[in-house]
């Protein structure tokens, strides 16, 4: 598959990047002004007495170099201190939130997938034709919506005018399920409106990277010589053209992890969908600091994951890397 | 626009003409040109008082009417005038955070490219490392931590938009570094500091114009939805800041559209004026896809 070398220095630069996420958030809530003492303190009105014990949880008193440590382990180790809101081990609130987040991100990310892949295909395939400009007209447009307010307008579309579709929380509020089947209907029409929103503004980015490439590859020699063997258009496209341009698109995969992040805050707030990006609005809104470190520190390790998987899959995918 | 050289200054009349004869581009200039008329003279013809509330019950979340064009929001305030104000707002931060974002990115890429060795690959990890970073939970962590102001949102979206920037301007530099006019330059005895002002960066900056224009798209955005999760500067109205006050006071559940249209609408003409623009520009700038 592929060099242990190669992997080698892969993993190296993982555990790197891992350390200096940490690391950043060390220096950004502990070490810059605002640590999260004084931010408490500002919030509310602690005694001096409250402050120096919370000092002594937090390690304050210690040396600068030893908080590091310290803070190193408890990261790793998942051990993000109290929420301040919620007065409980902020691992036990991510992990309520978790799976919720994973449903929705899941959810639109299959259709963005699929969707922006073959939207980018069918204009590539007939570059110049009226579907194309219209496919990438749609896409501009799409990409240039913010996710809140598309999130907006269709609450007041689907909900507010139409009244059809649920626009708040993950399950309709007073009622006793009979069967897990009605249960899990209840919910995937809870999910309807949330994924529409995240899969509507993130789907512009997979159509033009698509298109754009398999148009590289279409204009290239071996494309002329397939059509020249007498290949059907429909061979041409799929079996020399797609297959080699779908390779940046496995790297925009990655990009876009780290984007529909950044929607699934905007989504989950929008629609009360109780995530992790509910989760973060909320400790931003009510100053929670170690929920707001904890979660970025996930959000991170999420997308510098995806990013290294998206580095392996191109080693298998791609002979030419591969061989370099 | 003197400091550029008068073949510069050509090329982009040039470039502009071959942006307005495409279909998509001449739509993103009518958008833009457009919004900046609006937000230049808007304010002046239509001045908003965000003081001016509304003195009865009636004048809380009305419709449209004579007086209000486009109703009143929670506190009865004009939303036709506020949506005119936010242009104003929302297009400088934009454009300021842009700047920012532009001058970081290409010092950066230069002084990586021209440099090379061990700063190039210090420079290019630390770039790296806030490329991989997830954008908005990162601006949404430093503007929490470092206060609500219109100068603080325009920093952390500015500082935390570079990374692109200087990755696409190191590779042009160390395409130019090796290229015959420079070398000549060198060998003729001309400082590092010349070569990099006078020839170097005069070459890069047309180069990097399609990037520019989609970097304030993205912080136009980057603006309205922070201030939309309430990091916005209450004192100033942006989009943002109308979106986040309309969804918190409840007026996008009594179906308030005259209050939520507005200001959506106006973030999307800009950003979609900005991101049809800088899709043309980078056709016409990258050539090998011009000839298709």
């Amino acid at each position: 598959m592929f060099r242990l070398g190669y992997l080698a220095r892969k993993l190296a630069i993982l555990a790197l990047t891992l350390l200096a996420v940490a690391t950043f958030n060390f220096i950004l809530f502990r070490v810059l002004p605002g640590n999260p003492i004084q931010l408490q303190a500002r919030a509310g009105n602690l005694s001096p007495e409250a402050i120096q014990r919370l000092r002594e949880i937090y390690g304050l008193d210690q040396p600068l170099i030893s908080q590091y440590f310290i803070y190193l382990r408890d990261v790793f180790t998942g051990q993000f201190g109290m929420s301040i809101t919620y007065q409980r081990p902020v691992v036990d609130i991510i992990a309520e939130r978790m799976l919720n987040t994973l449903i929705l991100l899941s959810a639109a990310t299959v259709l963005v997938i699929v969707l922006g892949i073959g939207l980018g295909i069918v204009a590539a395939a007939r570059r110049g034709s009226r579907i194309d400009s219209s496919v990438v007209v749609g896409a501009l447009v799409f990409w240039s919506l913010p996710t809140f307010w598309t999130g907006l307008i269709l609450i007041f579309i689907f909900g507010a005018f139409l009244n059809v579709l649920p626009v708040s929380g993950t399950s309709t509020p007073g009622v006793d399920f009979t069967s897990p089947i009605a249960s899990l209907a209840d919910l995937a029409r809870h999910l309807v409106l949330p994924t529409i929103t995240l899969a509507l503004v993130d789907i512009g980015q997979f159509v033009v990277i698509t298109r754009s490439s398999l148009v590289d590859v279409l204009t290239e020699d071996y494309i002329l010589t397939a059509k020249a063997k007498g290949l059907s258009r429909r061979q041409v496209v799929w079996r020399h053209g797609v297959r080699n341009a779908l390779l940046p698109v496995v790297t925009t995969t990655a990009l876009y992890v780290g984007l529909t992040i950044g929607g699934a805050i905007q989504v989950e707030t929008v629609f009360s969908w109780p995530g992790m990006g509910a989760l973060m609005y909320d400790a931003v809104l009510r100053r929670d600091y170690p929920i707001l470190e904890a979660t970025f520190f996930i959000f991170a390790l999420v997308v510098i994951a995806a990013n290294f998987v998206s580095d392996l899959l191109y080693q298998v995918l791609d002979p030419r890397v591969r061989e370099a | 626009m003197s400091w550029l050289s008068p073949e510069t200054r050509a090329g982009i009349r040039r470039t502009a003409g071959l942006v307005w004869e495409d279909r998509l581009g001449r739509v993103g200039l009518i958008l833009l040109g457009s919004t900046l008329v609006v937000a230049v003279l808007g304010p002046i013809i239509f001045p908003f008082d965000p003081q001016d509330f509304g003195k009865t019950a009636a004048d809380i979340l009305s419709p449209p009417s004579a007086v209000h064009w486009l109703g009143t929001d929670e506190l009865g305030r004009d939303v036709f005038r506020a949506t005119i104000a936010g242009a104003r707002l929302s297009l400088l931060i934009g454009l300021v955070a842009t700047a920012i974002s532009i001058i970081v990115g290409a010092t950066i890429g230069i002084a990586a490219g021209y440099r090379l060795g061990f700063l190039d690959s210090l420079l290019m990890r630390i770039t790296d490392f806030f490329l991989v970073l997830p954008a908005l939970p990162l601006i949404i962590v430093l503007a929490a931590l470092f206060g609500q102001s219109t100068v603080v949102l325009v920093l952390v979206i500015g500082l935390t938009s570079w990374p692109s920037t200087a990755r696409i301007v190191r590779s042009q530099v160390l395409s130019l570094r090796e290229r015959q006019f420079i070398t000549r330059v060198r060998s003729l005895g001309a400082t590092d500091y010349r070569i990099v002002t006078s020839h170097i960066l005069s070459n890069v900056l047309p180069l990097i114009f399609a990037n520019t224009v989609l970097v304030i798209a993205g912080s136009i955005l980057a603006e309205a939805t922070l201030a939309f999760l309430g990091l916005g500067d209450p004192v100033h109205v942006s989009w943002g800041t109308m979106l986040h006050f309309a969804f918190d006071s409840g007026a996008t559940g009594r179906g308030a559209w005259w209050y939520v249209l507005p200001p959506g609408i106006g973030i999307v003409v800009v950003v979609l004026g900005f991101v049809l623009a800088g899709h043309t520009l980078d056709r016409i700038l990258n050539p090998r896809l011009r000839s298709r």
